[in-house]
């Protein structure tokens, strides 16, 4: 397993000996730290723009990962599920075009929102279930496709090509939570807790039967699992991290529109999840990082270059081609490497102390 | 041995609930594969607590037999009732939830897990835990079951191993182990024995005879010596049909078996 784990044997010898806090690993407490003080430590722009951005990207991306790396399934909808939830966030809640929007409250409009862009989930995942490997990506992209063509066309609820702008966050607490500052702990606190929770998810009873349903569902099915089902349930879990980091996505830019879950952002996703690596939870926010470090800076150092910034795109690919070249298990794969790599576990995707 | 299973509880209740149906019964169950017939016609009929063999040259068709029953893949004709009630169509989840366990000739073990997170999931399979998003506590009920069952199939010294690094014998304990979890009623084994070394070929015999009286079992095997120690009755299979059924005396004795089977390996 790789750093960020505490080494475990199994689900019993997790429980023994020292309390939860011991367990937590060095690694932990010092990029928490970081993480912490950053505020203090990185300007605006680095706050709101490279961290928000990262944090958000990651959550949609930690999103595909739980299905991908514990599941088995690469599902390219991740974008559309963020763009229900960003839609659905501006239709019920406040924005500029107040003739479509309802304008009630947060916290009306937040919950209507999650659900909804979670059973637009469940029902692409009950759709994709069927089909496996390449079959799951090209369906998961035609729903993509569709999605981004209907918000685009539909002028009654989604204001066709413009969208929805003004779609700010609420004045809890009196904080202006779309400040530098505020966003990057607003975006940090979803962050970390979906990376805690999916990390947690990993070794209870509903992740571990999903990576046993990814490696052999023959076999899960003769102990009693519902393989269908629990597919769909890992799709519905999915969701719900989509969705927030969709609702997020759109508090950062304050606007909503059919090209932020278009085909491209949609890839995007799948690039960012492979980059990082599908086989740890901190895959997709390494992942996130360096796409929106090289989106953001590709087309300065392209400039500088002589060459053309319109071509970033061609930095970001180049970057794909080489990590997955080298690791095709990400950046966390290449990190496992360098840590001589102990037996690998076909079931959690961890390493195993050897016997 | 009976109560450090299960409790004793929920099987005698269930068996309570059922009353005297049978516990297996088969009426004209076939499947084809293409124009193949790997199964012609069956109709087996197993009491709830009967021990039963089954034997047969490769290609005889028992292993589709148990493919069949669990689900695996569904019969081509034919009705499968299980306690008196119609599986025939059932998914394998819904068949396995009821009580039904089988175990697999090739091991389909999670390799990378340790032997009690193997029965640990075996165990969660046939609960209603098994969309829980909480980690299993110290006091876990599953968990506590899990050691049980380690301790069955005497695998306490194994328990925190990674099932990869286990001896092939100790593998097949294992598939056990996971065949017992939950409240089984009804066990189909396929070729437990197959590969072990004669130690650990008695070591099987005395688990399989030590599980409790009232659950009864399908074992498939190729050796005799096995089978007929832990079987009341035999069902003889040649060519995708049950030819011969009886006791293992009357089968040992049977001129039509010895010719087709034990002849044959004996040489």
């Amino acid at each position: 397993m790789s750093v960020f784990d505490p080494t475990e044997t199994g689900l019993a010898a997790r429980s023994e000996g020292q309390s939860w806090l011991e367990r937590i690993p060095i690694a932990y407490w010092v990029v928490g730290l970081v993480l912490l003080i950053m505020p203090a430590l990185a300007g605006d722009f680095m706050l709101f723009q490279i961290f928000g951005w990262t944090f958000i990207l990651g959550l949609i991306a930690l999103g595909l990962m739980f299905l991908g790396g514990y599941g088995g399934m690469v599902s390219l909808a991740q974008m559309s599920i963020a763009g229900v939830g960003g839609y659905m966030v501006a239709i019920f809640g406040v924005s500029a075009i107040d003739t479509i929007s309802l304008g009630w409250p947060w916290y009306v409009a937040i919950p209507i929102a999650l659900v909804i862009a979670m059973l637009f989930g469940t029902l692409t995942g009950w759709l994709a279930v069927r089909t496996e490997g390449i079959y799951t990506i090209m369906i998961t992209l035609a729903i993509a496709a569709a999605f981004f063509y209907f918000a685009r066309q539909n002028y009654v609820m989604f204001n066709g090509f413009s969208g929805f702008n003004g779609v700010l966050p609420p004045m809890l607490f009196g904080v202006d939570w779309r400040g530098p500052a505020a966003f990057y702990y607003l975006t940090l606190f979803w962050a970390a807790l979906g990376y805690l929770v999916v990390l947690y998810i990993s070794r209870a009873p509903f992740g571990l039967a999903l990576q046993g349903v990814r490696d052999n569902p023959r076999r899960m099915s003769a102990l009693g699992y519902n393989v269908t089902a629990h597919r769909v349930a890992a799709y519905t879990f999915a969701s719900l991290l989509a969705a927030i980091g969709g609702i997020l996505l759109t508090w950062q830019s304050a606007q909503i529109s059919p090209g932020t879950a278009g085909i491209g952002p949609a890839i995007d996703i799948l690039v960012i999840a492979v980059i990082g690596g599908m086989r740890h939870p901190v895959g997709p926010f390494i992942g996130a990082f360096i796409y929106v470090i090289l989106k953001t800076y590709a087309i300065d150092a392209l400039v500088t270059l002589g060459l053309s910034g319109e071509r970033f795109q061609l930095l970001i690919g180049i970057a794909f081609l080489v990590i997955v070249f080298w690791s095709p298990d990400g950046i966390i794969g290449l990190w496992d490497r360098l840590r001589e790599n102990r037996k690998r576990d076909p079931l959690t995707g961890r390493g195993g102390e050897g016997p | 041995m009976n109560a450090e299973l299960n409790g004793g509880s929920t099987i005698s209740e269930r068996l309570g609930a059922t009353g005297t149906a049978n516990a297996l019964e088969l009426k004209g169950v076939s499947k084809f594969f293409g124009a193949l017939a790997a199964l012609s016609e069956i109709d087996i009929t197993v009491r709830p607590s009967e021990r039963r063999a089954v034997l047969g040259s490769n290609g005889a068709g028992k292993t589709t037999l148990f493919n069949c029953v669990a689900g695996d893949f569904p019969s081509t004709t034919g009705t499968i009732r299980f306690f008196g009630e119609d599986i025939t169509r059932f998914p394998p989840h819904e068949r396995i939830r009821r009580g039904l366990r089988r175990t697999y000739q090739i091991s389909l073990l999670f390799t990378g897990l340790t032997v009690l997170d193997n029965i640990f999931l075996a165990c969660v399979g046939v609960s209603r835990s098994r969309f829980s998003f909480l980690r299993p506590g110290r006091d876990d009920a599953l968990m506590a079951s899990a050691e049980n069952l380690v301790r069955v199939v005497h695998l306490e010294d194994a328990k925190d191993e990674q099932v990869a690094t286990l001896s092939y014998g100790q593998q097949r304990q294992l598939e056990i182990a996971i065949a017992l979890a939950g409240a089984p009623r009804f066990i189909l084994f396929d070729e437990p024995a197959a590969g072990l070394s004669p130690t650990e070929r008695s070591e099987l015999i005395e688990i399989l005879v030590g599980l409790p009286a009232h659950m009864g079992f399908i074992i498939i095997e190729h050796d005799m010596d096995v089978a007929l120690r832990v079987a009341e009755s035999v069902s003889m299979m040649h060519n995708g049909r049950i030819f011969k059924e009886g006791s293992p005396a009357e089968i040992e004795d049977d001129p039509e078996v010895q010719a087709l089977y034990l002849g044959g390996e004996d040489g």
